[in-house]
């Protein structure tokens, strides 16, 4: 029994303003998420390019490249404060402003009310608001490049007094408050965002559709709301704090005794490591909530294509919660030689070790999903797998980092690098390719080249690995992080070719990306047309058109008989069952009577 | 095969299920006009599970702050700046205005519209008059020289002040709007009134503990 | 698409992908590391705890390389193996309470010695450090380093900021206090070779690190504080200090110079620097 509503079918004549730029469907506002972070991320990309220029073939003259970003580079060359400020800016645009918005605003604000089978969020013009406080903070941030001094060099971790004191640095003048500005917004943003995805999810979900019959990605996206919604703010506070302490002389962070520029400062009694504690408070939850996400997409995914249940659901679940609650007693492990007390970095030990412990139950649980399946391997599908294979690479480097002597000579190198870059950059980002492969007819009616995914899949995977694993050796070798020039150290020598060679398959990995830019320009206005389930799969926005009509479901809201996963049940007709179809209408294998499938 | 699947499945009477939003329609404080079992449970009200959401993460706010303040209280060059008597006449208004949103509470939910609008004007005008009184106090204590940098004490005193008079503002913001919209539909008042009751007493017991916090020696 | 040419195209994909996961990842990663060890890696220990902290590194790394290399092939070959092929449907088998529960547990196991022996030399790299240690002060600045020696009295003399003076007083000594009339203040730090050393640090002006690689010795320095750290090196020759916290635009260029020798070499260098 459905319920009706009398409004379901209202004719709304909204503008094309209020169609498509100030929105308040779900599914406009989540593309908008992925578009805009999609033109973040060619920014923080190209921000990359300048990095690995710089440490492949330190020295150089650059024309183009200095023409282009003419304050950045003197006679040719880069200049050290403009090398800080690509640094600081990428990492903090893939971090806040591609991975977070792409996951949670992109494929949270489109799925979830699909695949819950409601008509909208719980809060549609929160909603809005929450997405149109984006673009102001990326103009916030972008314009720190402009202003005198140039954006931030501290970091995207913005370690204080580094970032707290003008004088320390060019960049961490008006470009830092810039900085500090634009995260507050983009919080805020994330905040309300958090809230009116858990509203929805506990509030609206169809009738039938129970917490124990939800497909892992709404699970994921729901912890993951969760996550940020307790974690960010503690970021927030600390953000207003240096900003005291940068425009109004206060001494939150600011420890007194400092000389700089020849000058003792008045500020008394500042906790520098304090920063540290509120930023990785949020910080280690922040790379939860990056990767939580892909991993219920990725179940979901392998599922569908593998034509079998996800393994373990129960364990899944278990594991995502598992995760969290574990990711807010962790973030010491960033801190080990910060001068925190030993006996505090024993406790963050355990702590971080045990986080590894629902990471490899959830792998397992991949695997076992693959054995005895029968796979599809559409594009999705690869980068599915691809994440399979990433996160357990970047995973494992992370138990090196995790164990506090290790990490002695670890901390600040690249072998941190090469881990964050495996776990985030490549599995991440995998699950965000995998997702909009996976759900592109979906969300505009139309499929993209099955072709060119594959091309775009075989060269992102090669050239990930051949970019990010060799970095591990340069921080074996004991290559610091954000060096301008890894030349000038006794112990750096023999890490030119490495370096040049990070920087080749660098180049090629970023162009192979425009296979995929092209192919989802392409076939959003020119693709073949989409079926309502062109993949056979089961969870509730397959029952939607593609793409859905302005509340989804016409008249009558879905309503669920069975889990996200019955693929392949034995006396059933066809490989996979969607949850709306009630027991007594499965059809039956032939040459079973009616009412298979028990 | 399906009976033995084992899931987290519990049976469906258990999920929830409400009438559907319709499309477009603004929703903050709104009841949809949907039916459906449970659609009317103050349980189920989403404006009142957002609020307290919203109630948890401002409190994670305040509590970072209060983590910072305390590890810093706890050095030696620390001394508390002066307690204005004007704090306690604003303590006094806040908690009017929380009292005067109960009684207009009570007087909605017996259907009562226009005790209902007494009740919501007085605590828009006590709460609104806490900001002017907290503005008060600040510009006495720049008077006396007292400014964000001049001690340990006046930082967190003027960053915490400041940080909830903002939220504060916000719930007078959240104030005319329930004005306006008991004034428009009267029999929605109920509904308004709860969730902006959950944000507005939030506010005010948060305030006695900040108040509590700055000066408790 | 025909359901043959489907099966063929999963099949052929589905080999690709196995053969690339096998010779890339498995191969290749192992491969790559073996060969870095000859041309990339750690520089060869010169401490006392560095062997310990090694030790636990290839004791990690044999751990993870096995994990590595166990969930690729298996990863590879359920790949290969279940590429679409004919009328077979997926077995629909989902749930295994014991094997779920055994990779849970193994995997906690495992990773619950691991935890152990990094608490152990955790906890011998911060023990306290031996009476006969040599003491050194040690600042961290934009953008070099800066030592003191406590001189006859064995005593460093008090610090204050506002006394720091670029050409006669960088160290920001006391004047009065007497403790510090014979320190001796350096640009080099020099340490004797078997001779534990403890070494007090902290900074002027920003964040900063002591990063000795071939000690495996690293300690932040944070201004407003003195964090101690003490190791002992075990051969004698030349080292760099790199700063590992980013710092400013000097970064990159913050050496400091170390000499590790014999005793009397060094009483020798402390006797000649000027107070």
């Amino acid at each position: 029994m459905a319920v009706t509503h009398e409004h379901a079918h209202a004719e709304h004549h909204l503008s094309f303003v209020q169609k498509y730029i100030f929105s308040q469907d779900h599914k406009i506002i989540g593309i908008q998420y992925l578009m805009t972070s999609m033109a973040m991320a060619v920014t923080g990309g190209i921000l990359a390019m300048l990095i690995r220029m710089q440490l492949g073939w330190p020295g150089t003259k650059w024309g183009l490249a200095a023409f282009l970003f003419p304050g950045g580079f003197q006679g040719g060359q880069m200049k050290p404060d403009f090398y800080l400020s690509v640094v600081t800016m990428h990492g903090t645009i893939m971090v806040f402003f591609v991975l977070t918005t792409a996951l949670s605003g992109g494929f949270g604000n489109f799925l979830i009310p699909l695949q819950i089978g409601s008509r909208d969020m719980a809060f549609p013009w929160l909603n809005m608001m929450s997405y149109w406080l984006y673009p102001p903070a990326i103009v916030v941030l972008l314009a720190a490049f402009l202003v005198s001094g140039g954006a931030p060099n501290s970091g995207w971790t913005a370690y204080v007094p580094l970032s707290a004191l003008k004088e320390a640095s060019p960049g961490s003048g008006l470009g830092q408050t810039l900085w500090l500005i634009s995260l507050a917004l983009l919080i805020v943003a994330f905040l309300f965002g958090s809230l009116n995805y858990i509203t929805t999810i506990l509030n609206m979900r169809a009738r039938g559709l129970s917490m124990g019959r939800l497909p892992l990605t709404i699970w994921s996206l729901f912890v993951t709301a969760i996550l940020m919604l307790l974690s960010f703010p503690v970021l927030f506070a600390a953000v207003i704090m240096l900003l005291f302490d940068r425009l109004a002389g206060t001494s939150f962070f600011v420890p007194s005794g400092i000389v700089i520029g020849g000058q003792l400062l008045s500020h008394t009694g500042g906790n520098p490591l304090l920063w540290q504690h509120m930023f990785w408070f949020l910080g280690h939850p922040e790379v939860y909530v990056l990767i939580l996400p892909p991993m219920g997409m990725v179940s979901d995914i392998l599922a569908t294509h593998a034509r079998k249940p996800i393994f373990g659901y129960r364990f899944m679940v278990g594991a995502i919660c598992a995760i969290a609650l574990l990711s807010f007693l962790v973030w010491g492990h960033h801190m080990y030689t910060s001068g925190m007390h030993p006996l505090v970095g024993m406790a963050f030990m355990t702590t971080t070790l045990a986080i590894a412990v629902p990471s490899a139950v959830k792998t397992f649980n991949w695997l076992a999903t693959l054995w005895r399946s029968r796979i599809r391997f559409a594009p999705a599908m690869l980068f599915a797998l691809g994440f399979v294979s990433l996160f357990v690479t970047g995973g494992l480097t992370g138990i090196f980092l995790g164990s506090p002597p290790i990490d002695i000579y670890m901390q600040d190198t690249f072998f941190v690098v090469a881990h964050f870059h495996f776990v985030m950059a490549s599995a991440a980002i995998f699950g965000v390719f995998a997702g909009t492969y996976h759900w592109f007819p979906k969300m505009f009616g139309r499929m993209m080249n099955e072709r060119l995914g594959r091309i775009h899949f075989w060269l992102t995977f090669i050239g990930i690995y051949a970019t990010f694993f060799p970095m591990h050796f340069a921080g074996i070798q004991g290559m610091m992080r954000r060096i301008y020039s890894p030349q000038l150290y006794a112990h750096l020598k023999g890490l030119a070719e490495l370096n040049a060679f990070v920087s080749l398959a660098a180049f090629a990995l970023g162009l192979a990306q425009l296979i995929f830019l092209v192919n989802l320009f392409w076939s959003m206005f020119r693709g073949p047309r989409a079926e309502r389930n062109p993949w056979e799969a089961t969870t509730l926005e397959w029952q939607a058109d593609s793409p859905p009509p302005h509340g989804n479901w016409g008249a009558h809201l879905p309503e669920v008989h069975r889990w996200a996963y019955d693929y392949s049940l034995p006396d059933a007709k066809d490989d996979y069952v969607p949850q709306t179809v009630p027991t007594a209408q499965v059809p039956a294998h032939r040459g079973t009577d009616g009412g298979g499938g028990g | 095969m399906n009976g033995t699947t084992k899931t987290l499945e519990r049976p469906p009477a258990t999920a929830g299920p409400r009438g559907p939003r319709a499309p477009g329609r603004e929703t903050t404080f709104d009841r949809s006009s949907g039916d459906g079992p449970g659609a009317n449970t103050a349980a189920a009200n989403p404006a009142r599970v957002g609020v307290w959401l919203f109630v948890i993460a401002v409190t994670i706010l305040f509590a970072a702050f209060t983590n910072a303040y305390l590890s810093r209280r706890a050095a030696a060059d620390w001394q508390v700046g002066p307690l204005l008597p004007i704090l306690w006449v604003n303590t006094v208004v806040l908690v009017l205005s929380s009292l005067a949103l109960e009684y207009a509470r009570a007087h909605g939910s017996r259907e009562d519209a226009a005790g209902a609008r007494l009740g919501l004007g007085a605590a828009t005008a006590l709460g609104t008059a806490f900001l002017i009184g907290q503005v008060v106090a600040w510009r006495a204590l720049a008077a006396a020289g007292i400014f964000m940098a001049s001690s340990p004490h006046s930082a967190y005193f003027y960053l915490l002040t400041g940080m909830h008079g903002l939220h504060l503002t916000g719930g007078v913001g959240g104030l005319f709007y329930a004005l306006w919209k008991v004034h428009r539909e009267p029999a929605a008042a109920q509904v308004v009134l709860g969730p902006t009751a959950i944000y507005w007493h939030f506010v005010d017991v948060l305030w006695l503990y900040l108040f509590f916090i700055l000066f408790w020696q | 698409m025909a359901a043959g040419t489907r099966t063929t195209d999963e099949r052929r994909t589905g080999g690709f992908l196995a053969l690339l996961i096998l010779l890339m990842i498995v191969i290749g990663g192992v491969g790559m590391t073996v060969m870095a060890k000859t041309r990339w890696w750690l520089p060869p220990v010169a401490s006392a705890h560095g062997g310990d902290i090694d030790r636990l590194f290839y004791i990690t790394l044999i751990v993870t390389g096995l994990v590595f290399v166990l969930v690729h092939v298996l990863l590879a070959l359920f790949v290969w193996q279940n590429a679409a092929w004919g009328d077979r449907r997926a077995e629909h088998w989902h749930e295994h309470q014991t094997l779920e529960l055994s990779y849970t547990i193994i995997p906690a196991i495992v990773l619950a010695i691991l935890v152990s022996m990094g608490g152990v030399v955790w906890h011998r790299v911060h023990a306290a450090p031996p009476a006969s240690a040599l003491a050194v002060d040690l600042r961290g600045e934009q953008f070099a380093w800066l030592a003191r020696y406590p001189g006859a009295d064995g005593a460093f003399g008090r610090i204050d900021p506002a006394k720091i003076d670029a050409r006669t007083n960088p160290m920001g000594i006391d004047p009065g206090d007497p403790a510090g009339s014979d320190d001796i203040v350096t640009r080099e730090l020099h340490l004797v070779v078997n001779r534990p050393v403890e070494v007090r640090l902290r900074a002027r002006d920003v964040l900063h690190s002591f990063f000795v690689p071939a000690f495996r010795v690293k300690q932040d320095v944070v201004p407003g504080m003195t964090v101690t750290t003490w190791f002992t090196p075990t051969k004698a020759g030349d080292y760099e200090i790199a700063c590992a916290e980013l710092c400013g635009v000097g970064h990159y260029i913050m050496r400091g110079k170390i000499k590790v020798e014999t005793q009397e070499a060094f009483d020798a260098w402390l006797a000649g620097q000027k107070k």
